[in-house]
């Protein structure tokens, strides 16, 4: 499997429209100065020149991928972002680095954990969460050809799952079948969901798990029929309740005038506790075995 | 490009006032920030951006950038006196039915973008230098600043970033009218020694006055200042610069006349006598 930085490459070497672009967070493109040359372009710790000088790149025709710390980069430039990016829905592409849960130890100054919820109240920005960096990997060429902004989660875990290459702006993987319950997932809890569902099904419940991809636009037509055949859905995401997955789901449910069972996992008005992400897992119980833990005794408490 | 005379620069900034004192009626502008910058504009325009009606969408036209957006009177009457639009849209100022607001919308001809929010566009700006460096083409990116404008810490961190990338292909033209909104800046948040602090950031600045075409034409006449970094002018004007009644004073910010006075005020733009203005005009916004 490529790498980012090599399917990033790929993609941009051949087209100088791609302007590869950090403040200063050059962890996952380390080759790309001496692989671009001028069209990489490196503003230092300035999230908000970086992304009003993309607008300005995109204005002329070119396509700029940012890339800086999910927290200051959709927090921090978070007005530029809206303004000067949303507004005229210019084709930036914003890859926010160590969101939700892969901060670790960093502390709630770095946790991105309402960074979908920002991003995706901005008119036309699309919010694209990979599982891993196989499905990133996937999923990159489309995200970064489409002519709208895209914010990217960059998800730095290997893959525990063959993802499938079929991949469309809007779609979900559905990675298992199942009546009983439903478990909708992105970004880096994906791995954890998954091993969950095996779990589950393993002790005889049937279970549905989508891996969403893109949030925005969300694949409204997998989640509803998934939620309409199971008992119970569960949302599970490292960003705060409020705001991310389960507030997508709310509202998809009351356009459609639906209600049922739903068991949101988020962190709820809360950051999480700081620490190595084995043991942000275990403490927020959010690992395989505490998720299918809690999944089952909801499930149980409906029978 | 034609190069004006002085007599038709004055005459066009004229016009290009009378535009501006309209558009203080019926729901209002702001006057006097508009004011200070007509003359920068309108000799930009005339004398200084390969620009014109007809090369608006040419890749390598020059662009001009208005980063205090709220001075947007003076650019659209001065669009309309070049003919970039025309003069009868004017008055569609504050209607549904156009998109001529309190601050620029892409929509209208010869608007490179939008702006309203202060501090942002020279960050874009750098994006079109940028870009334009890549492409080895060598037309200008102008930016104009307010001076209050200056609070914002996002210019300067772009300022950085400007010079990091030697980009002379870059202008900045702070409109030092000496307000910000309702306060003298220096009462608030003091910007002096201004020229040494641009030099310090690797910007060579020069000071002019921003109502004498003269100086402009001389000192746009020396940019770029250097190869290392974005030349500055620093264009000392007059908040109000032509109506003596509203000139520099901190309480005609935003401006919503009466259209009497609106009347009276375009008496006083020719000379004829000083305005007597009553109505409430202490809009914060």
């Amino acid at each position: 499997m490529m790498t980012y930085e090599d399917k990033l490459y790929e993609i941009a070497k051949d087209n100088d429209a791609y302007i590869v672009m950090t403040a200063e967070n050059r962890a996952f493109i380390r080759k790309m100065p001496e692989l671009l040359g001028e069209r990489f372009i490196d503003t230092g710790i300035t999230e908000q020149t970086l992304v009003g000088a993309a607008a300005g790149l995109a204005l002329r025709g070119r396509r700029p991928v940012l890339h800086a710390l999910a927290t200051f980069l959709t927090m921090r430039a978070f007005e530029f972002i809206r303004t000067d990016v949303g507004i005229p829905g210019l084709p930036v592409k914003l890859v926010g680095a160590f969101p939700g849960v892969l901060s670790e130890a960093n502390g709630p100054t770095h946790q991105a954990i309402e960074d979908i919820s920002l991003m995706r109240g901005i008119p036309n920005m699309g919010v694209f969460c990979p599982a891993d960096l196989e499905d990133l990997v996937i999923g990159l060429e489309s995200i970064l050809e489409s002519e709208r902004p895209f914010y990217i989660r960059y998800p730095n875990l290997p893959a525990n799952y063959q993802h499938s290459n079929n991949f469309s702006i809007g779609s979900a993987e559905t990675c298992s079948e199942g009546d009983d319950i439903t478990i909708l997932t992105y970004g880096a809890l994906f791995t954890q969901a998954f091993e969950a569902a095996q779990a589950l099904q393993k002790k005889g419940l049937s279970v549905q798990l989508l891996n969403l991809r893109t949030l925005k636009p969300l694949d409204d037509s997998a989640v509803l029929d998934s939620f309409q055949k199971t008992k119970l859905t569960v949302t599970v995401e490292d960003h705060f309740q409020i705001g991310g997955l389960y507030s997508i789901l709310a509202e998809l449910l009351l356009k459609n005038k639906l209600s049922g069972n739903v068991l949101p996992i988020a962190f709820d008005e809360r950051w999480f506790k700081p620490a190595l992400l084995k043991d942000v897992l275990e403490y927020e119980k959010i690992t395989a075995e505490h998720l299918a833990n809690r999944i089952k005794s909801a499930y149980e408490k409906l029978t | 490009m034609t190069t004006k005379s002085l007599t038709s620069l004055e005459q066009t900034a004229f016009n290009v006032r009378e535009h501006i004192v309209r558009m203080s009626g019926n729901g209002g502008c702001f006057i006097g920030a508009s004011l200070s910058c007509v003359d920068l504009i309108v000799y930009l325009y005339s004398n200084f951006l390969h620009l014109n009606k007809d090369n608006l969408n040419d890749p390598d036209r020059d662009i001009l950038l208005l980063s205090k957006g709220h001075d947007v009177p003076a650019l659209y009457g001065t669009f309309a006196e070049l003919g970039i639009i025309e003069k009868k849209r004017l008055n569609n100022h504050l209607q549904t039915n156009d998109y001529i607001y309190w601050h620029p919308n892409r929509k209208i001809p010869g608007v490179e973008f939008h702006s309203g929010s202060l501090g942002h566009l020279l960050s874009v700006a750098i994006g079109i230098a940028l870009d334009a460096k890549l492409r080895r083409q060598t037309h200008r990116v102008v930016v104009i600043t307010g001076d209050g404008e200056l609070d914002e810490g996002s210019n300067w961190e772009a300022l950085l970033v400007a010079a990091a990338y030697k980009l002379d292909n870059l202008l900045i033209i702070c409109d030092r009218n000496e307000f910000q909104a309702n306060i003298e800046t220096e009462r608030l948040i003091p910007l002096e020694p201004l020229t040494n602090k641009f030099e310090a950031f690797g910007c060579p600045a020069v000071e002019i006055d921003g109502h004498d075409f003269n100086a402009m034409r001389d000192v746009f006449a020396e940019t770029p200042f250097t190869k290392s970094g974005p030349s500055v002018v620093i264009a000392r004007t007059i908040r109000g610069k032509g109506l003596p009644s509203i000139e520099a004073r901190a309480d005609r910010w935003f401006c919503n006349f009466t259209d009497h006075e609106v009347q009276e005020l375009l008496k006083e733009l020719t000379g004829e006598h000083k305005a007597k203005l009553t109505s409430e005009t202490l809009t914060v916004r």
